[in-house]
């Protein structure tokens, strides 16, 4: 059965850590940092469970600020 | 697999339109601006409309379009975007013109504008953002504010007696003989935003073929009006918004009944 694998790559800098992608993720991958934050204060999205990605793509459509680039690749032989 | 093997061009699924400019948006967190701002940016490129587009942005939040979307822009006047929209769509007939506006400017000081632009038919689409609160001065109650809905001049929630009713402008629309597509969208969840995109890239087309006008009403949250995180202002449009404001076409004229 194909797998599909996916990955996200998040432009922290310009993310303002408004927790729409965390919420609208369907396998739990992104988080927001706990401590840590950007150059304008903002505690911004990770991924905190990579493996789990299924590049849906769901993060990308809500995020407002449009930091979020999406990759899906689909192995047939897995 | 490696995260090297799957971040390559040929696997990009999704990345920031090329359209959407660099500069960061003023917006607050999670607001539904960015999101729309950047569907305009998508489908226009989408439609190949970059050099064809003029958008018309209003007074309110959305007010700094122009330094967002990579498309020619005019500045209207508080509320009088469909005017100026009207009289650059007669003017270039071979431009898409498209207006940006929010509650307090398409439906307060702007009514007759809209509507009469509307009423003529023009031929341009009208995107409405309603958030019912005046969000860029502050959180005033704006037409569009849900009866009981605290804001900071109704602190005790709007009263009928006193403030009267919500305006569903978008139903007004629909019963003008010059529009053409009148729809209610949102962008709080991913379908919700396929949804909202293929109702803009609607409303584009009919005024590429000059059907007459389309007007593309967005619910949308003011997370820092409201007073609530983006994730609880979703929720709360969810739960109060949709109830007066019903997603869906209101009017499609393509579709034959």
């Amino acid at each position: 059965m194909a797998k599909i694998f996916g990955a996200v790559e998040i432009d922290s800098n310009r993310c303002k850590g408004c927790d729409l992608c965390v919420a609208a993720c369907p396998t739990s991958v992104l988080s927001l940092q706990p401590k840590e934050v950007n150059d304008r204060g903002y505690h911004f999205a990770y991924t905190v469970n990579p493996d789990a990605c299924i590049g849906c793509g769901s993060c990308a459509a809500v995020c407002p600020d449009a930091c979020i680039e999406v990759y899906r690749l689909v192995d047939k032989n897995a | 697999m490696t995260r090297e093997d799957i971040i390559k061009d040929e696997n990009k699924v999704y990345s920031r339109p090329r359209l959407l400019l660099d500069a960061t948006m003023h917006y607050c967190p999670g607001c539904s601006h960015g999101v729309v701002h950047k569907l305009v940016a998508e489908v226009l490129e989408e439609l190949g409309m970059e050099d064809t587009a003029i958008g018309v942005a209003p007074v309110g939040c959305a007010v700094f379009a122009y330094n967002y979307i990579d498309i020619d822009w005019i500045e209207a006047a508080h509320g009088r975007a469909p005017a100026v929209a009207t009289a650059v769509s007669r003017l270039q007939p071979d431009n898409v013109v498209f207006t940006y506006q929010g509650d307090g400017d398409l439906a307060a000081i702007g009514t007759a504008e809209t509507i009469h632009a509307c009423t003529r038919g023009e031929n341009i689409m009208i995107i409405f953002i309603n958030n019912g609160i005046y969000g860029m001065t502050g959180g005033q109650m704006a037409p569009t504010t849900l009866e009981g809905m605290k804001t900071s001049t109704t602190p005790y929630g709007r009263r009928a007696d006193i403030n009267g009713f919500p305006v569903k402008i978008s139903d007004i629309a629909a019963m003008l003989d010059g529009t053409c597509y009148v729809t209610r969208q949102a962008v709080h969840t991913p379908a919700a935003v396929r949804s909202a995109r293929k109702a803009i890239r609607q409303a584009l087309i009919n005024t590429r073929e000059k059907r007459g006008t389309s007007f593309v009403e967005i619910v949308s949250t003011c997370s820092s009006g409201w007073k609530l995180s983006p994730v609880k202002a979703n929720k709360w449009m969810e739960e109060n918004m949709f109830a007066k404001y019903p997603l869906g076409d209101i009017k499609n004229t393509e579709v034959k009944k």
